[in-house]
């Protein structure tokens, strides 16, 4: 492949997926939503010996969060009236 | 006291062993029982460590089956930090080796996705390149740019289908993976605070690792077009800008 092809292709590229991603940035935004995740279905990756490590031990586990596409995850509404909430909450704690 | 030196990390890792001479209760009794309540503490809380650390190989083996290899595993790894979140670093190297495992060859690739997953959400923060200015890159000085990369980006290269392994396992409604699936390379971001397993298309895992290597854009490309005629960096660098993982850039034709 000539010079000016290669960088032709590689400019395009780079263009196209700047591009893609302006569009797209807004709709990936995200926030933490308490009480919501299904037992072992919470999202902490940070593993053994840290504060969330594990997993979530019941359904819908007040102080184990996911992350939701942001600006749902107060009107979200779980089995028994459960809603989801910014912060941590008293509910549904293992025992 | 050497002895007790010496002998105390073995017995602690290995019940069979005698409890060490000289080891005693606080009313200077033999601590037999006491060690004994220690040591299984000690192996239970490593065996906890791993399956919090591997769960989608706990998904695949089940939790009793994952426990008793893992407790074998505990046996001859002690912890070399008190890190607990790096805990089981020699884990999948350790899979492959178990002949019980050897008909799911995959498994210690899905535990090498899972360790590289751990090790990107500790790694350094690093503030991502502004699109604007990979925007404002002249096309003729694209081929020589050089970028240095977020020490939270992996890559995972596999034999095996080990994303849709992994997420079939990890992440609810994905779909089961096929059983004569393509062989999958996996690149690791962290765009908000966890990290992003995502496949990546032919040849894109030999464009990262040349970048990863210092190379330039003109050579990585160069690189996966050697290994697919119809590469397109499109996608990666879609999912390399989307996942804050370009942190620099030098424009300049000699580094």
């Amino acid at each position: 492949m000539s010079t000016m092809i290669k960088s032709l292709a590689i400019a395009g590229a780079m263009a196209t997926a700047l591009a893609a991603h302006s569009t797209s940035a807004q709709a990936q935004a995200t926030e933490k939503c308490f009480g919501v995740a299904l037992a072992g279905e919470n999202d902490c990756a940070a593993g053994p010996g840290t504060t969330c490590a594990g997993s979530s031990k019941v359904d819908y586990q007040g102080n184990a969060w996911k992350l939701v596409p942001a600006g749902t995850c107060v009107t979200m509404e779980k089995e028994g009236g459960r809603k989801g909430s910014l912060e941590a909450l008293d509910r549904d704690l293992p025992a | 006291m050497t002895g007790l030196v010496d002998d105390f990390l073995p017995a602690l890792m290995d019940p069979d062993r005698p409890v060490p001479a000289g080891l005693q209760d606080g009313l200077g009794r033999p601590a037999g029982r006491r060690f004994n309540v220690y040591r299984n503490n000690v192996t239970v809380s490593l065996i906890d460590a791993l399956m919090q650390g591997f769960p989608a190989v706990v998904k695949l083996l089940g939790a009793e089956y994952f426990a008793a290899i893992a407790r074998v595993f505990v046996q001859d790894n002690p912890p070399q930090s008190r890190l607990m979140m790096h805990y089981g670093a020699g884990f999948p190297a350790f899979l492959e080796t178990v002949p019980a495992l050897a008909r799911l060859g995959y498994v210690g690739d899905v535990a090498r996705l899972e360790l590289a997953l751990r090790r990107s959400y500790h790694a350094a923060d690093a503030e991502p390149l502004d699109p604007a200015l990979l925007g404002a890159i002249a096309p003729d000085d694209l081929p020589a740019t050089r970028f240095t990369l977020a020490p939270a980006l992996m890559l995972i290269r596999s034999d095996w289908p080990i994303h849709a392994i992994w997420a079939f396992n990890m992440i609810p409604g994905s779909p089961a993976p096929q059983v004569q699936g393509q062989a999958q390379d996996v690149l690791i971001t962290r765009p908000d605070f966890d990290p992003v397993a995502q496949p990546l298309p032919p040849g894109g895992s030999t464009f990262v690792a040349a970048l990863i290597a210092g190379a330039s854009l003109g050579t990585a490309h160069d690189a996966g077009l050697a290994e697919t005629a119809d590469f397109d960096p499109t996608t990666i660098l879609g999912l390399l800008i989307a996942g804050g993982a370009l942190t620099g850039l030098n424009t300049e034709t000699t580094p």
